[in-house]
């Protein structure tokens, strides 16, 4: 199954009974796959909308309803989404926002690219706002993580942001769906489903009176607060006895580990360390390695945006090369192999 | 044990579909694989190519720095990959469109005729599936069987198509 379909598949079995979507290269699997299989199920709902920003504002109007909702595009499609996530955020609208991302800036290229990590984890749109961002590796982890985001997102009425790219939702992998699709989820609290026989309420992102604006950016902050203290997780692979440590998220994670296979092979104490979710970063686990391992080489598909995460979490305490390929270019297994080991030379580690 | 395949070609000449079947049987033998296709969006007829991992073990990397085997369909597939694959390897050639030598000596040469094949069956649509058929025969990667069972699972179970296709592939595994 592509990449695109399993997270498809996986939202319509968390009982996401609303999708709305816009086409782009290269996540349109995902909204074919929709409009082929939620459209025919009862009490669900496809729209192919008239653009991105009507996409991402249908699922608001979902999601107020108590209708577990999702929205997909690609890079240039997610900026437009930007203000309608900045408004769910405000709302505390539980919603999923999938980013296949591709090349960029501008329209860029149709090919995978991980440059909008400085998007997704530090809030696209407006305002005093964070969204919970999970980075899987896999088509199964797309599957699971679909499932985790929309849990996440009903538990701490938050936006969350799957961030995988052009790669991972073409490819194509076996994958097991552990779940059935619920017949019918329990109403949310809070949902807005008539006012018979109570007083009415309201959801707005407008508040006119600065103190009360305050404390609602208070309550967001204590709860942001709470998911970094709850909910930050990442993979170690082949950290113990690393002298370095390779940092990579989503796809570049997999080539790197196809690369550190190869430098255990030659002998390298070369491991990796994960970030699952990128906010909350995991920077408990990665302080916590930095204790034993004192080298990293941070990896991405773009410029160095991850690296800003990992140096904040280290605090000084971790010496940090980078090596990355922007615009859409896919590097291989060897050519990161390369960069393995001219640092772990570089820096002395094979003494 | 990890074999990385690269199926290339032009637009149309069917390369996603041999990489798919062969995904699909790997994973009805009960392998690790993954399947990962990459083409331009903007020229009809441009150059696509897909890479299949199979492997016993959980694979790392989709992406393949130099693959084992590379099937071209076309003469600009086999410049582009010429250079990639891993010595020792095998280079599955379309003969009827691939009339240039090859400029390496340390990997192995298979020429199928996959064109004027399926021209002789009565449908040039089935060059892919002779060359799948060939390249089963030499890589081993999966069974002849366990292929032609695939085919119903990408030909949505399409009984005339599954025919046509079965005998392709029968007609490659035969030919080298």
């Amino acid at each position: 199954m592509t990449g695109n379909a399993a997270i498809a598949e996986a939202a319509i079995r968390a009982g996401c009974r609303c999708y709305f979507g816009y086409p782009i290269t290269p996540q349109n699997e995902l909204t074919e796959y929709m409009a082929a299989h939620l459209s025919r199920r009862e009490g669900c709902a496809f729209i192919q909308a008239e653009s991105e920003i009507s996409a991402v504002n249908m699922v608001y109007g979902a999601s107020v309803a108590g209708a577990r909702a999702m929205t997909s595009s690609s890079s240039p499609g997610i900026s437009l989404k930007q203000e309608g996530i900045s408004y769910l955020a405000a709302c505390q609208l539980p919603s999923v926002i999938v980013n296949m991302s591709r090349g960029g800036p501008g329209l860029g290229s149709i090919s995978a690219s991980q440059s909008d990590y400085f998007q997704s984890t530090r809030g696209g749109g407006h305002g005093d706002y964070r969204t919970i961002v999970l980075a899987p590796a896999s088509v199964q982890e797309l599957a699971d993580l679909t499932r985790r985001a929309f849990e996440l997102a009903d538990k701490y009425l938050i936006p969350v942001i799957i961030l995988g790219d052009g790669m991972l939702g073409q490819m194509m992998e076996p994958v097991e769906f552990k779940h059935e699709a619920p017949s019918a989820l329990p109403v949310r609290a809070g949902a807005l489903r008539g006012a018979k026989g109570r007083h009415s309420r309201f959801v707005r992102t407008f508040t006119s009176n600065p103190a009360e604006l305050e404390e609602v950016n208070w309550s967001l902050f204590r709860r942001y607060q709470l998911i970094q203290k709850q909910e930050a997780s990442c993979e170690n692979y082949l950290t113990e006895d690393a002298a370095l440590v390779v940092t990579a998220f989503g796809i570049a994670a997999r080539i790197a580990k196809g690369a550190i296979k190869q430098a255990r092979a030659l002998g390298l104490r070369v491991g990796m360390f994960r970030p699952v979710t990128l906010w909350p970063f995991p920077s408990e686990q990665l302080k916590e390695l930095s204790k034993r391992a004192k080298y990293f080489l941070d990896f991405e598909m773009n410029m160095g945006q991850m690296i800003d995460d990992v140096r904040l979490a280290l605090e000084g305490g971790g010496d940090v090369s980078f090596y990355g390929r922007p615009g859409g270019v896919i590097p291989n297994p060897t050519e990161v192999l390369r960069v393995i080991t001219r640092v772990y030379h570089q820096k002395g580690l094979n003494q | 044990m990890l074999i990385k395949t690269v199926f290339a070609g032009f637009g149309g000449q069917g390369v996603m579909s041999m990489g798919l079947n062969l995904a699909q049987a790997a994973m009805m033998e009960g392998r690790y694989v993954t399947y990962l296709p990459a083409y331009g969006a903007e020229v009809r007829g441009g150059t696509a190519n897909c890479t299949v991992s199979v492997s016993d073990e959980e694979i790392a990397s989709p992406v393949a720095s130099s693959p084992a085997f590379v099937v071209a369909l076309n003469q600009p597939s086999m410049i582009k990959f010429q250079n990639k694959i891993q010595s020792g390897g095998i280079f599955f050639l379309n003969s009827s469109l691939i009339k240039e030598p090859l400029l390496r000596g340390d990997i192995e040469i298979v020429q199928v005729p996959a064109n004027a094949a399926a021209e002789d069956m009565g449908s040039v649509k089935s060059a892919n599936m002779i060359m799948l058929g060939a390249f089963i025969k030499k890589s081993n990667l999966v069974n002849l069987q366990t292929l032609i069972d695939a085919l119903a699972v990408a030909l949505k179970g399409n009984k005339k198509l599954i025919a046509i296709n079965k005998n392709a592939l029968t007609a490659g595994y035969e030919l080298v």
